[in-house]
């Protein structure tokens, strides 16, 4: 156990950070010389200006802020004289990367985040363990915002123009927003969207909640097979739901129209929403389950102990305090039905055509770069709900903080 | 409260305020209870039964159901039972005479292209078969018979004498000839025509023939004439007609499969779903190169299990992260996964397309570090590797959010205790932590894998040949074969399948405990 002493002075200069620092270089100046051409130049040029940078920065720039920037608008000149524009963004990544990790290995950082007894392996395995979590969050994160920037693509491509890449104004455009904006399909899809989900969402609410009410009560019969069976449109998969409601909501349609003399567009939109309500509630009975569990009884009870109705009581005492889990759980309903394709597709006809629905065509035949103008549209509206959920979410925690029990 | 203590100290039963016993007056309160909670959840119950767990019972209805040749082909289909498939033969004048009257029908009412196409499904060939004999039907040469039995009698000519002879008890003795009137008059009365101002069809006459020629016991002066006259006809022959439209009715496999599909229900469609095929010898096994769904089911359970196992992998690290920093910091870095599960699937999907096409983003990238020539760029796309990748994508959060719930309850001191105890850093997570952390691996991968193995929107698209499920083959035999029952039957077994985990999810995990966000 002799690694048992505690390390916390100034890592070994020439012993361990001059070697790492140099090593990173060797790795980016590879790739670097691999984009000119000449990767065993880069290679050694790269892990000469590691070892450099590794030392100037550490003895002789005490000031973290100013020798980053140093560095990277250093970087960053290099990257223009040789490639333009697109070689200054790509010489600052590079200059930032390597900046930072100079210090973060110099100045011992890396060892911040570890207690002070651990090993050299430990650290090294716990800083491992968090560059690899980095990468799944990177995995998580990059294809959404890949998406925005390639949404305003001045071409019909799909992927980035060289145009694009040395940041040439040229290279873009709103076109693809006005495309989506102008062409009667997209506004079509997305007025049908507009009406199929908010009407599903109020159907899936109300009686959503009315039976979690119902569900949370503390004596009710055959519970389990009860929950199962509701949020068994969560568990089905979609296609055997979308099979089902096929052949079904046919004849259904057929009786609609036939018997009761609806017209074929009312009749549509009913089958669809239908449909996308009952997607809907497991989501609703789920989120407001879980928020009924936190809400103290007493009130209830004291409430009617000074003479309110049940009416009166649902309405002004319990609806305030679950009105989060309610939101919540409309928003996921609202999502389920805003973003769902493959019941629509089998239950709707052409009238019926939602946003996704429109998506899923131009991905499968035409492939035009409105699809993405489109998404960055969704992944706004999706931040946005996130938020919305989030601060719920966060003012329910409080109100069941400041409730006893 | 006063009432009650006196009374007990009687010895009576304890009573409530209003006089009647406690336990009474309790349990009436709590039936009372019940009935609410029941009748607060009955409307989204119904509701619930009615738009769903009907449709999907009537599913698997149709994966079983086989209604349309019994209907299209009624007579033929009880004269056929006798027919013995083993002999190899055709079969008889019986099954000939009915299956004309049969196909007359159903050519005048368009059904048997709806038919053929039913029955294509067994056989190839079928459908053109019928659409052939459909078009000719109504042309046969048996307009022998009518001009013979006209010249015999001009009252044949005439449809009240059908009307007066087969409404009455002489129809026993005819009953082919019968039968054929009898939805003569409702095909009439459908179309909204009157039977009596309509000519006589030629498959009367040639119906009446048929009975005529088994020398059947007559009355009625006509008929009797008619009778004695019949052995001398000149006679033509249905199986000739029939040939003469399409030689394939000369086959007895196109016979053998009409007898197969003749029940109401068959069990056709789930032999078909699982690689077999009804035979008269019973189901068997269908030749090597003709199974496509074992290979299909396979490969849904194989990537299925893939992007549960990437999952894990991807998830684990990052729910221990997220359940082991500070509140402050992870709910910032909860944010990362939960905005892909906000996002919608189309535009995940669209971005996957995005990075790993071939002209995509990672092939742009590695071509221009130089790390892939740019002839040589790699196929990421259209097949099973591509779907594995955005499905781990997209499922990733239905596995780290379970996950994270259930390591938030573990407490960190354990580990510390392990530690303490002498256990190296392996065995400490491996007895300690990791045991605890199994609920949340279960509950994460059920989940992932019941939605994994029903998907249907992103192999369709990043999928190409090789990456597609079984859900593709359903949507496939719904939208283009229109084969609805085969569909049916395999969105059943993906049905069961799932029911099966399900159940198992709830057994583990309970239904209740499901979180979202």
């Amino acid at each position: 156990m002799s690694d048992l002493s505690v390390n916390k002075g100034q890592p070994n200069m020439s012993g361990f950070v001059v070697p790492v620092v140099g090593g990173l270089g060797l790795i980016l100046g590879f790739l670097t010389g691999n984009v000119v051409g000449a990767p065993l130049v880069g290679l050694l040029l790269g892990a000469v200006i590691g070892a450099v940078l590794a030392v100037v920065l550490n003895r002789m720039v005490p000031n973290k802020a100013m020798g980053r920037w140093a560095v990277i608008l250093g970087f960053a000149v290099i990257g223009f004289l040789f490639g333009g524009l697109g070689g200054a963004v790509g010489g600052a990544l590079i200059g930032a990367i390597i900046s930072w990790f100079a210090y973060w290995i110099g100045r011992g950082t890396y060892r911040k985040s570890v207690p002070i007894y651990y090993t050299r392996g430990q650290t090294l395995w716990w800083n491992s363990f968090l560059f690899v979590c980095g990468a799944i969050f990177v995995f998580l994160i990059t294809p959404i915002l890949v998406v925005l920037p390639l949404s305003f693509n001045a071409e019909d491509f799909f992927t980035f123009t060289p145009e694009m890449l040395r940041l040439d104004p040229e290279g873009y455009s709103l076109k693809h927003y006005r495309d989506f904006f102008q062409t009667d399909d997209w506004q079509l899809a997305l007025k049908n969207s507009l009406v199929i989900a908010p009407i599903a969402t109020i159907i899936s609410v109300s009686l959503g909640t009315l039976a979690a009410i119902g569900l949370s009560q503390s004596h009710v019969p055959f519970r389990r097979p009860i929950m199962a069976i509701l949020i068994s449109p969560m568990i089905v998969p979609l296609i055997i739901s979308a099979t089902g409601m096929f052949f079904f909501y046919s004849t259904l349609g057929n009786f609609l129209e036939g018997s009761l003399g609806m017209s074929k567009s009312l009749v549509g939109y009913i089958k669809v929403i239908l449909a996308h309500a009952v997607l809907g509630i497991p989501f609703v009975i789920i989120t407001v389950t879980a928020t009924l569990v936190g809400f103290d009884r007493s009130l209830t009870r004291a409430a009617a102990n000074m003479g309110a109705d049940p009416v009166t009581t649902f309405f002004r005492v319990q609806m305030p305090l679950i009105l989060p889990g309610v939101i919540s759980g409309g928003l996921f309903a609202f999502i389920t039905s805003f973003d769902e394709v493959v019941v629509v597709l089998f239950v709707g006809s052409a009238a019926q055509k939602t946003l996704p629905w429109q998506m899923f065509i131009g991905l499968r035949e035409q492939i035009s770069p409105t699809i993405l103008a489109v998404a960055t549209i969704l992944v706004v509206i999706s931040i946005g709900l996130l938020a919305t959920v989030e601060l719920l979410r966060r003012r329910s925690e409080r109100l069941r903080g400041m409730s006893p029990g | 409260m006063a009432d009650a203590s006196v009374s007990e100290a009687k010895g009576g039963p304890m009573l409530a305020a209003d006089g009647t016993p406690l336990k009474k007056s309790l349990s009436r309160a709590l039936r009372r209870q019940k009935m609410r909670a029941l009748a607060l959840i009955a409307p989204l119950l119904v509701f619930v039964l009615l738009t769903f767990v009907l449709p999907i019972g009537d599913m698997l209805l149709r994966s079983i159901k086989n209604d349309i040749v019994a209907e299209t082909l009624p007579a033929t289909v009880v004269e056929l039972a006798d027919w013995d498939p083993e002999a190899e033969a055709l079969p008889g004048d019986d099954v000939w005479m009915a299956f004309y009257v049969d196909m007359w029908f159903a050519s005048e009412r368009k059904e048997h292209t709806r038919l053929g196409t039913r029955l294509n499904y067994e056989q190839t060939g079928v459908s053109s078969l019928f659409r052939k004999t459909g078009r000719r039907v109504d042309r046969f040469d048996t307009d022998v018979y009518a001009d013979q039995f006209v010249a015999l009698d001009a009252a044949w000519e005439n449809p009240a004498t059908f009307a007066s002879l087969l409404d009455s008890d002489a129809a026993d003795a005819l009953p082919v000839t019968a039968d054929a009137w009898a939805r003569w008059k409702d095909f009439n009365e459908e179309e909204g025509d009157k039977v009596l101002e309509e000519d006589v069809p030629d498959f009367l006459y040639t119906a009446l023939y048929h009975d005529l020629s088994k020398a059947p016991q007559v009355s009625g002066p006509a008929l009797s004439a008619a009778a004695a006259a019949v052995p001398g006809f000149e006679t033509v022959s249905l199986p000739e007609q029939f040939e003469d439209a399409d030689e394939d009715w000369m086959d007895p496999e196109v016979w053998k499969t009409i007898q197969l599909y003749s029940p109401r229900v068959t069990s056709g469609y789930f032999a078909n779903a699982a690689d077999m095929q009804l035979t008269p010898e019973g189901i068997q096994q269908r030749p090597e190169n003709e199974q496509i769904y074992g290979t299909l089911f396979k490969r849904t359970l194989f990537m299925s299990l893939m992007i549960t196992g990437s999952c894990i992998l991807l998830a684990y690290p990052v729910a221990w992260l997220l359940a082991n920093l500070p509140m402050r910091v992870a709910n910032l870095l909860m944010i990362l996964v939960l905005l892909p599960f906000w996002t919608s699937l189309l535009v995940r999907t669209s971005a996957w397309k995005v990075m790993l096409q071939q002209q995509g983003v990672i092939n742009d990238v590695l071509v221009w570090l130089g790390l892939v020539a740019d002839d040589a760029r790699l196929t990421m796309i259209n097949n099973q590797f591509g779907t594995i990748v955005a499905m781990t994508h997209i499922l990733l959060p239905f596995m780290i959010l379970p996950m994270y719930s259930v390591m938030q309850t573990i407490p960190p001191t354990y580990l510390r205790a392990a530690k303490s105890l002498g256990a190296t850093n392996w065995t400490a997570f491996w007895r300690v932590y990791f045991p605890q952390s199994v609920p949340g691996i279960g509950a994460g991968s059920i989940l992932v894998f019941i939605l994994a193995i029903g998907y249907y929107i992103t192999p369709e698209i990043v999928g190409g040949n090789t990456g597609t499920f079984i859900s593709n083959r359903i949507a496939y035999h719904i939208s283009s074969s229109l084969n609805w029952g085969l569909a049916a039957a395999l969105g059943t077994i993906l049905l069961v399948v799932v029911l099966v985990l399900y159940w198992a999810y709830d057994k583990i995990v309970g239904i209740d405990n499901v979180k979202l966000g």
